[in-house]
């Protein structure tokens, strides 16, 4: 199953186009069909959100998308079984979970990456897991061959350094102070989080996301470091057009990552 | 799984910094401020004449004698941390925060609050240094204590009503954490339990153990030995934790929590996290939280805003698995009951919060004999509420 280093390596330009939806939001017939269609539109690597009922780091956009998929029921097995449907039917994709580090421990961190391995997942991104507590997540996933996402924010400045060593998969770089949500401008000094983390560690990429929703915004935030993760954008449209939003994503997938591959 | 080797404060298995890598360099400094301020002996005069001449303390231990012939047992006296400037134990530590916060050069304050207790303590204290302030709160909390909101707005904060999840605390402290992350330079978050992500649930006891390291000098005093029990309600568990830490090492002391059950801890009505939650990570702390079996946060009740909270602090976690304290549950109905039978025997009308404290006491004073001793600390004083209070007793009385 690949890797998410096979996803960078395997882009036209290395540049990864990444985007993000909550698995389940509207339903999660929909979300199989989302996943596809923004494979074939051109996605790199998908993060596939597993609804929590307290996301602290999301914004309304995101928050929104939790309560839908959760008023539908679904469940962490909902979200693994839909992935083994996507490999059964030949979807090649790259998938990372992004979930909430209660989400995982209570399923039992083993025996989540042991599924995660089983379906072909790649790995797990949780927000709320600093540096100083990924061992105890990273162990179990490491175990099965698959990665724990670390994140670094534009507060980390000295921080950068040994989270960057110890990287694995891909380094998440939160752009802006806040929550998840669009923003109209990135002020942040991406170029120079980018080259501490390279110094680091030159062997792991890294990908800009948080406030990402034009084309060429992902294309300035690819350009500064190895990919444009876009989630609310994205989960914004899912909100709009429910169950017919297969369509209008894939669209915007599509423009989205040849702006990404065009550099 | 073993907890990761690098992690901080931890109190057994319990605690950790679960939060986002934003807020990391925030906690780190404020430990370190902590760290030093802690042992400061200006820092810490500055603390006590501001708990002395402006907070009122030190709170009486009144002994309840009334309460003690009409019970016919044990001997029961009231810590009264309802009778501290804005009438909780909450002040304790906001005064300890925001005095903290200014030596960090901070100007600016966020908290969030349940039954407003913390909110209205986090805008004194605003005022009182010149700080600004934010309080969340969640929209129905807004609704059942709105004189505190009013109190709040009163004292120049801005209260931001909180409208997602459940609208409720738990909510309130998402909300105030999402904030924490947007805004980190000028602002502290002001913490009101001894829960999130190292240094609070530490910080936030150390200033609370005002409350039992006077209450272990006074009833030595009035009683020339220590107590049998120490009771307190439960809800993050600030009240509690102050009211224990003194006497943690006093093995002959039973040391009880008393937890929100709402309609029942058989019911899904209830927020006894003790009774019937599990382990998980949450707020940034590994703790027991109410929660399903896929880790979702489960939407806790009780008629106390202020207990509604679907975990508990990871000291306490540590000291139920140990053992070294109990915790047990006590429902709206018996809390009520306490509620009203305090005022009737004392003259005292306590928080609905501080009323499942009495409500055990009330049970656990019959079985013991007249030489035993019960301190049960009141937390806060009831005038919040008694509309609400009202209206449960089937009465048509708005604020």
């Amino acid at each position: 199953m690949k890797t998410i280093a096979d996803a960078f390596a395997a882009s036209p330009n290395g540049k990864a186009f990444i985007p993000f939806i909550t698995a389940g939001d509207p339903t999660i017939e929909v979300t199989e069909r989302l996943v596809c269609a923004m494979a074939d539109a051109g996605a790199d690597l998908i993060e596939l959100g597993v609804p929590f009922s307290d996301p602290t780091a999301e914004g309304p956009v995101i928050q929104d998308a939790n309560i839908r998929a959760l008023k539908n029921a679904v469940t962490t097995d909902d979200v693994f079984d839909m992935v083994g449907r996507l490999r059964a039917a030949g979807c090649t994709v790259p998938l990372v979970i992004m979930t909430y580090a209660n989400v995982v421990f209570s399923y039992g961190i083993e025996r989540f990456a042991a599924r995660e391995r089983e379906v072909g997942l790649a790995g797990v991104i949780l927000p709320d897991v600093p540096h100083e507590e990924k061992a105890e997540f990273s162990e179990a996933f490491s175990a099965q061959g698959l990665d724990v996402v670390s994140l670094i924010a534009p507060t980390s400045h000295e921080r950068i350094r040994q989270i960057a060593a110890d990287a694995q998969g891909f380094v998440y770089i939160v752009s802006s102070l806040g929550v998840t949500g669009v923003r109209g401008e990135i002020t942040t000094d991406i170029d120079s989080m980018v080259s501490l983390i390279r110094a680091a560690n030159p062997q792991v990429p890294c990908a800009v996301g948080f406030g990402i929703s034009t084309p060429e915004q992902a294309a300035r935030m690819a350009a500064a470091s190895d990919g444009a993760i876009v989630g609310s954008a994205i989960v914004r449209m899912i909100g709009e057009h429910g169950e017919d939003a297969v369509e209008p994503v894939a669209a915007y997938v599509r423009e989205m990552a040849a702006a990404v591959h065009a550099l | 799984m073993a907890n990761s080797p690098t992690s901080r404060g931890r109190f057994g298995i319990h605690g950790g910094q679960y939060i986002p890598e934003t807020l990391m360099n925030a906690v780190i400094e404020l430990e370190e401020a902590y760290n030093h301020y802690k042992d400061d002996p200006a820092f810490n005069a500055e603390l006590t004449e501001l708990f002395n001449s402006y907070a009122g303390r030190p709170s009486l231990l009144y002994y309840a004698a009334n309460m003690t012939a009409d019970l016919g047992g044990a001997k029961v006296y009231l810590k009264r941390e309802d009778l501290n400037h804005t009438g909780a134990h909450k002040i304790n530590n906001v005064l300890g925060q925001a005095l903290l916060a200014k030596k960090m050069g901070k100007t600016r304050l966020i908290a969030e609050t349940g039954a407003g207790q913390h909110g209205v303590a986090t805008a004194t204290a605003a005022a009182l240094m010149g700080m600004e302030c934010v309080v969340y709160m969640g929209v129905e909390d807004m609704e059942r204590q709105a004189l505190n909101v009013y109190r709040m707005r009163l004292l120049g904060t801005e209260v931001r009503g909180v409208s997602a999840g459940t609208g409720t605390l738990k909510d309130a402290v998402s909300e105030t954490f999402r904030e924490w992350t947007n805004r980190i330079d000028d602002t502290h978050y002001c913490l009101g339990s001894v829960m999130g992500p190292h240094p609070f649930p530490t910080m936030v006891r150390d200033f609370q153990a005002v409350i039992s390291r006077e209450a272990r000098a006074q009833i030595l005093e009035a009683e020339g030995k220590l107590p049998d029990a120490v009771l307190a309600c439960v809800g993050g568990g600030s009240n509690a934790i102050g009211s224990f830490y003194h006497f943690i090492g006093d093995e002959g002391v039973r040391l009880i929590g008393c937890e929100a059950a709402g309609r029942g801890i058989d019911t899904w009505e209830t927020a006894a996290t003790m009774s019937t939650g599990k382990l998980g990570i949450f707020h940034g702390m590994k703790s027991y939280f109410c929660q399903d079996e896929y880790g979702q946060i489960a939407p806790v009740y009780s008629i106390s805003a202020g207990l509604d909270y679907p975990g508990v602090g990871p000291e306490h976690a540590m000291l139920h698995d140990s053992g070294r304290a109990e915790y047990v549950p006590v429902t709206d109905e018996e809390a009520v009951c306490a509620f009203e039978y305090l005022s009737r025997t004392e003259g005292v009308i306590p928080a609905i919060e501080s009323a499942h404290a009495v409500a055990h006491a009330i049970k656990l004073a019959p079985t013991m004999s007249p030489d035993q001793v019960l301190i049960v600390t009141l937390s806060g004083r009831g005038d919040k509420d008694v509309a609400a209070i009202a209206r449960y007793r089937g009465e048509d009385l708005h604020e």
